[in-house]
């Protein structure tokens, strides 16, 4: 080439939504590889930091506004003698108090909050959660068999323990997996369950089952631990 | 004789001495200016200078996590407060939530403020965790991350716990006690755990003394020691991760 190169002259560029450039030499015996996908970047300020402080603006006058509504529980001096009927820990522990009316206590109260806390950390080490595509993706014939012991084992432990509240659920979350086999009438929602993975199905499960024991806990328990409707509870939840 | 208005005013005040020596760059006018204002500030500095911008829509991450961080700011700001007025001794305890609700000022708003962002903190750490889950966020290089996730929502729970227990009335007797009995089961190390924790065999005095420490002191630190290296991670593990995309991962030679 005849043509000499212009010399390379900083250039300050005050548009906010500009992308730089970025500028590699590569040698001729490299062969790097790059990414097809370029990603529009924005300068964080004013574009995050602009929306960090709208958030945090949102939650405080949310929080005060609910502060000035609804006063914070103050029942009378604590009274060891006087045992209040039922007694029930802070909202997030129901579920377990729950399965405490189920379970052994070192069962409800040890061996299943140890375990899901367990179940939690392994999640990005295990292999399942990395790799895997849709339930049915695979061999067919062996998700049946898995669903199918999975969840009858399941059921069949917690009938065992009459624990209704998760029984109910298992085979709902079992019955949704054998029904994402097919997209069936194609609507949106029968395509979306095709794509759901096993570790996704289980999550789900999971979380129904926490939340329906919370708000059994919650809601439906009264004296002595037994089964009331929300507006017979007395004191109201 | 210039004439006086605000922009020539902030302009004299941007340049003097006093000012440059506090907030080294000027104006956030020029792009280099906006990059000075993330790393030369000591707060911000934990952001990167730009920001994919996918990154800043709502569906993104739902602001989960910020929500949980905000949450947690205000729970500091109105527990130093409340701290000014309370004794942890029986039964002043309590008395001292009669004080706040009938003698100080704004004392039942910064109690009831605490206590809602309490609730706020704990639900929100829990639906930000669902989000990275369905959002796959915890894969590679973020498995560490998530770890340490599981670990702040624990000190979350327990800060939540501990905090339970100082107003001293039923419901927080009674609330303790069924948990504390529940630990209690535990192979082996239940009953010395709960020993330890509650300062004796059931929930006393001492018991209202240690969760005070637990809640003001030890849980905060960790707490922060956490939350610095979960914040800290998210940048080294290239921002914030929303839904899975296809192709991204795509590589091509030149």
């Amino acid at each position: 080439m005849s043509q000499t190169p212009q010399p390379l002259a900083p250039v300050e560029c005050n548009d906010p939504m500009a992308l730089p450039r970025r500028v590699a030499l590569v040698r001729p015996d490299t062969r790097p590889t790059l990414r097809r996908r370029e990603e529009r970047m924005v300068m964080t300020f004013p574009h995050l930091i602009i929306r960090e402080v709208i958030m945090f603006q949102v939650v405080v006058i949310a929080l005060v506004l609910i502060a000035l509504l609804f006063n914070a529980p103050l029942e009378g001096l604590a009274n060891p003698l006087e045992t209040p009927n039922p007694s029930k820990a802070p909202w997030y522990f129901l579920g377990l108090q729950e399965l405490l009316h189920y379970f052994p206590p070192v069962v409800a109260g040890v061996v299943i909050p140890g375990l899901v806390v367990v179940a939690l950390v392994v999640i990005p080490y295990a292999r399942i959660n990395l790799v895997a595509g849709p339930l049915w993706s695979g061999d067919r014939k062996r998700v049946t068999n898995a669903i199918a012991a999975a969840s009858g084992l399941l059921v069949v432990l917690f009938s065992a323990f009459q624990c209704w509240a998760i029984v109910v659920p298992t085979l709902l979350v079992a019955a949704a997996m054998f029904l994402a086999r097919s997209e069936g009438d194609g609507r949106p929602f029968r395509r979306f369950l095709t794509l759901v993975t096993l570790p996704e199905w289980i999550m789900t499960w999971f979380v129904v089952v926490a939340a329906l024991l919370t708000i059994i806990g919650t809601f439906f328990r009264g004296p002595g631990w037994s089964l009331v409707w929300p507006w017979n509870m007395y004191p109201p939840a | 004789m210039s004439t006086l208005s605000l922009a020539s005013l902030t302009t004299r005040l941007r340049a003097s001495a006093v000012y440059r020596s506090i907030i080294r760059h000027g104006a956030a006018d020029t792009n280099r200016n906006r990059s000075l204002v993330i790393f030369e500030n000591l707060f911000l500095h934990v952001h990167p200078v730009k920001v994919r911008e996918k990154t800043l829509r709502f569906s993104h991450t739902y602001w989960l996590g910020g929500i949980t961080l905000a949450a947690c700011l205000i729970l500091i700001l109105t527990g130093i407060l409340l701290m000014f007025y309370y004794h942890p001794s029986v039964p002043q305890a309590y008395r001292d939530m009669k004080e706040l609700q009938f003698v100080v000022d704004n004392g039942v708003f910064y109690r009831n403020l605490h206590r809602w962002a309490a609730h706020l903190m704990v639900l929100g750490a829990m639906l930000h965790m669902l989000r990275v889950f369905y959002h796959r966020a915890y894969r590679p290089p973020r498995q560490f991350n998530w770890v340490v996730g599981v670990v702040l929502l624990l000190i979350t729970l327990l800060l939540s716990y501990t905090g339970y227990l100082l107003p001293w009335d039923q419901l927080a007797f009674w609330g303790v006690s069924v948990g504390t009995n529940m630990a209690k089961e535990a192979p082996l190390i239940g009953k010395p755990l709960r020993f330890l924790l509650l300062g004796g065999n059931i929930v006393s005095e001492n018991a209202l003394l240690r969760f005070y420490v637990l809640h003001c002191v030890v849980l905060p630190a960790v707490m922060l020691l956490f939350l610095s290296v979960h914040i800290w991670r998210i940048r080294k593990d290239g921002g914030v991760q929303g839904p899975p995309e296809d192709g991204t991962d795509e590589e091509v030679e030149p």
